[in-house]
């Protein structure tokens, strides 16, 4: 009897690992065959066009997304403005000067911020930007997405200034260096390609977003002058193209699609890379 | 002994230190005398780092700490000092060395430059004078701007002796600074603080007695957190007073 | 002989405020914390303005707002239920498929595979939890609509179509597509969380289990799975506040119908996807403010799950370093 109970774990155990190894490869396959599948549609659909003409009116052929991508581009800049200093400044609060009750207070709001979905941080930025200026704008998205990257540019920065041995700040201090100093000369460098990594990752993170810019940014069919005029962007083309009803419009979605993807991609395997070469590991 | 000599840099009176609520120092007193070098030896735990850097205020900067009784630099109660201020003109060298990711040439400009030390030439003079005293420079002239954390254990210690001195400190601080190195960096560190002493005061910390014989004109014992005796290093080491001392010099606890 | 009060940096008495000034502390101290209010600030503000914008909906329906069904807004009548029912069973469907698929994947990522083959699974897995959610909806219109109404919603309706679940026609568009693109969408947040999380169970803990001869899966299941739950919980949380509030892959394959129906191969709606579809459009004070009202209740809905999560991760991770 123990013989059969022996081969009935075995068989139990036999089986089961195998089902977990199937839904790793599973996930996998999914994921990277769906992937695939854009790469293969939008490396298909890619023109030249794309990259140097404006949309093409309904019913026609051809044209581009130029608008589009230069319209993420300023996006994402006020994005950078609004959000990574108050992040940043943030951080370093955290780290370094905040007590109980400010670290408390601050990383509960911060997770708090984190966690609330991108359509209602539109919401605000509406609200707070669009109705004053009674104008969709690419300062409204820029706000939009600033306020998304501050909880992860607080945590990122907090995080790799806390990784700073403590022995290079005592050695600054015992220089006879004031805090700041300290900070400013010594911690910040220390974990600067830490802190540049949150910073392209955060990016990457907040390119991609579309809810957020929908009634902020809204879109545009031509070049958006400045930053006071409704600003087309690449997420929100994708969304309007792919449940338009047009043909062409689809495939210029699918381009649109593969070219965000190879951005956020992109973005993400260089700040792995950078973090890969960080000084900081070693020091560790 | 001449008078210069006898001066003292340093009185301590009835230092108590507590760590939140255990105490680690119960009322050391002594006096640590110019361009002397001053030792101080005992197990570990006993209280000697701690007692180190309370001479800077290095203990300010970890939470719950708690320091009180009198230590006086040149007749002035050190709390009563600018901190920035009180720590360029007391250095101090840590048991790891700690040079920062930056080149070797900027590791020991850091001191002079933050302290708004003057011009570029003058800089440089002075990293070359201070690499010199720690004899580091005839092993780096040639790499002044690659980055300090490619040399040996031995080499970054001395350049972080070499970094503390390119503030000119009137004390140095050194907290176990062989404890990691291998007998011949050790030797070159030894030779180069009596250098040193001629100009500066030094005090060391180190858990090697045979250290203390070599290179201290004075040394103090500290057995949990008190300090025991303090005394002429030769007599501490050839007559100590105390049973306890004895005990630790010749190996029989510690 | 004098004897010192503190020497703790900030009651260090005799450094004047000046001096301090001067040497620059109390600025920097001054710009951080000034930063962390305006953190705070923005966040307030946040709160204060979906509060505000939607208190002509709150004022005009109180409580009802929730649970009326009907939303028609040409009749000025708002009603959030079908909303929050399709937000609800959407995240549900997701939870169910993805919970039980990314533990199994992240328990062989953790357990069984050879470090290596795990890590670089794991960077895959990263990196397709970066992907924008526009482009999993990209997918999800031409290739998980289709392949739904073919392979998988006309054989459930054949084989399961008297219960009113899987009964009436189907389109490909549907509450059921949704839930299955959420799944997707959070499977490798789920994957890669409770991964860390198994890879900080103590190797003693496994290594106690096999020694009293416990097989592999036994130690998994028995040992090492009880050990890191409440940071799987957590993460199942986590997912799930994301798939709450996620908006725009829901929105291209829900079918946006604001009709309350008992099947999942119907078209539904969530929350997050009428405000995508219907703001720009809004005409009317009452209209807007109905629908940042929907805004607010799915900010409270993410806020309490969230905490839940974060209590739960927070309460694995004290234990796993007492344990150390």
């Amino acid at each position: 009897m123990s013989a059969a109970r022996l081969r009935r774990r075995k068989l139990v155990n036999a089986v089961m690992l195998r089902t977990t190894g199937a839904c790793a490869i599973g996930i996998a396959a999914v994921l990277l065959g769906i992937l695939g599948y854009l790469f293969l549609n939008g490396i298909g659909s890619l023109s030249l066009d794309f990259f140097t003409q404006l949309p093409k009116p309904v019913g026609e052929t051809g044209g581009g997304m130029a608008n589009a991508i230069v319209g993420s581009a300023k996006i994402l800049g006020m994005a950078v403005v609004v959000g990574v200093p108050l992040g940043f400044l943030g951080g370093v609060y955290l780290a370094e000067y905040a007590g109980a009750t400010g670290q408390f207070v601050v990383r509960y709001v911060t997770d708090l911020l984190n966690g609330v979905p991108s359509i209602v941080i539109g919401i605000f930025a509406y609200a707070l930007v669009v109705l004053p200026a009674k104008q969709f704008s690419a300062y409204a998205g820029g706000v939009a997405l600033g306020m998304m990257m501050i909880p992860i540019a607080v945590r990122s920065t907090e995080e790799f200034l806390r990784a700073v041995p403590r022995g290079l700040r005592e050695a600054a201090l015992a220089l006879g260096a004031p805090k700041w100093k300290v900070l400013v000369t010594v911690v910040v460098p220390a974990a600067r390609d830490g802190i540049i990594t949150g910073i392209i990752l955060n990016l990457a993170r907040v390119a991609g977003e579309t809810a957020p810019l929908l009634f902020t940014a809204f879109s545009n069919r031509f070049w958006s002058e400045g930053l006071n005029e409704p600003t087309a962007t690449l997420p929100v083309m994708i969304y309007t193209y792919a449940i338009s009803p047009y043909d062409d419009w689809h495939r210029q979605a699918w381009a649109a699609g593969f070219v965000l993807l190879m951005l956020v991609v992109t973005m993400n395997i260089a700040a792995r890379m950078l973090m890969a070469r960080s000084p900081l590991r070693g020091a560790r | 002994m001449s008078q210069a000599e006898s001066q003292e840099k340093i009185r301590v009176e009835g230092l108590d230190f507590h760590y939140g609520a255990s105490q680690a120092l119960f009322g050391v007193s002594l006096g640590v005398r110019t361009n002397h070098i001053t030792a101080c030896i005992g197990p570990s735990g006993c209280g000697k780092s701690t007692f180190l850097r309370t001479l800077n205020r290095m203990n300010d900067t970890v939470p719950g700490t708690r320091a009180s009784g009198s230590i006086q630099l040149d007749n002035h109660e050190i709390r009563d000092l600018d901190v920035t201020t009180l720590r360029r003109r007391v250095g101090m060298v840590f048991q790891k060395s700690n040079p920062f990711p930056k080149s070797i040439f900027d590791n020991v400009a850091y001191g002079p430059r933050i302290n708004g030390g003057g011009s570029r030439a003058d800089i440089a003079d002075q990293v070359e004078r201070s690499l010199r005293r720690a004899a580091l420079w005839d092993e780096v002239k040639h790499k002044l701007h690659q980055s300090a954390l490619g040399l040996s254990g031995g080499q970054q210690q001395r350049l972080c002796i070499a970094r503390a001195l390119a503030v000119e400190p009137e004390v140095l601080l050194l907290d176990e600074p062989c404890s990691a190195l291998d007998p011949i960096a050790t030797a070159k560190i030894e030779e180069l603080l009596l250098d040193i002493a001629d100009s500066c005061t030094i005090v060391i910390v180190t858990h090697n007695m045979q250290q203390a014989a070599r290179v201290s004109d004075y040394t103090g014992f500290f057995l949990m957190g008190r300090l025991v005796e303090f005394d002429r290093t030769e007599k501490i080491f050839q007559n100590p007073a105390h049973r306890e001392t004895e005990d630790y010099i010749t190996g029989r606890f510690g | 002989m004098r004897v010192a009060g503190s020497t703790s940096p900030e009651h260090a008495p005799t450094t004047s405020l000046r001096r301090r000034l001067l040497g620059g502390d109390e600025i920097a101290r001054f710009i951080v914390t000034a930063a962390a209010a305006g953190i705070l600030i923005a966040c307030g503000l946040l709160v204060y303005e979906l509060w505000v914008s939607s208190g002509a909906a709150r004022h005009e329906f109180g409580w009802s707002f929730i649970t009326g069904r009907t939303w028609d807004p040409n009749a000025g009548e708002f009603g959030a239920w079908p909303f929050v029912v399709g937000t609800t069973v959407t995240s549900a469907i997701a939870l169910l498929i993805a919970v039980p698929a990314g533990v199994g994947a992240a328990i062989f990522l953790a357990e069984l595979a050879p470090r290596r083959v795990s890590d670089f699974l794991a960077f895959c897995i990263e990196l397709l939890a970066a992907v924008p959610s526009v482009i999993y909806g990209l997918l999800g219109v031409f290739i998980l609509v289709p392949v739904m109404k073919v392979l998988v919603d006309g054989p459930l309706k054949a084989a399961l179509g008297w219960l009113p679940i899987f009964s009436g026609p189907f389109y490909g568009v549907s509450t059921l597509t949704a839930g299955v693109l959420l799944a997707l969408m959070v499977l490798p947040f789920i994957v890669s969380v409770s991964r860390q999380v198994l890879l900080s169970v103590p190797t003693e803990q496994r290594e106690a289990a096999l020694a009293l001869g416990a097989t592999r899966w036994e130690t998994t299941w028995n040992v090492v799975l009880p050990y890191a739950k409440r940071g799987i919980y957590g993460s199942a949380f986590l997912a799930l506040a994301r798939a709450l509030g996620e908006t725009m892959a829901v929105t291209m394959v829900i079918g946006n119908s604001p009709q309350l129906q008992a099947s999942l191969l119907a078209p539904g709606y969530s929350i997050a996807a009428v405000v995508a579809n219907e703001f720009t459009e809004a005409t009317g004070d009452l209209y807007v403010s109905a629908l940042i009202a929907l805004g607010l209740v799915l900010f409270g809905l993410t806020v309490v799950i969230n905490g839940l999560a974060r209590l739960l991760v927070a309460s694995t991770s004290t234990r796993a370093t007492a344990v150390q």
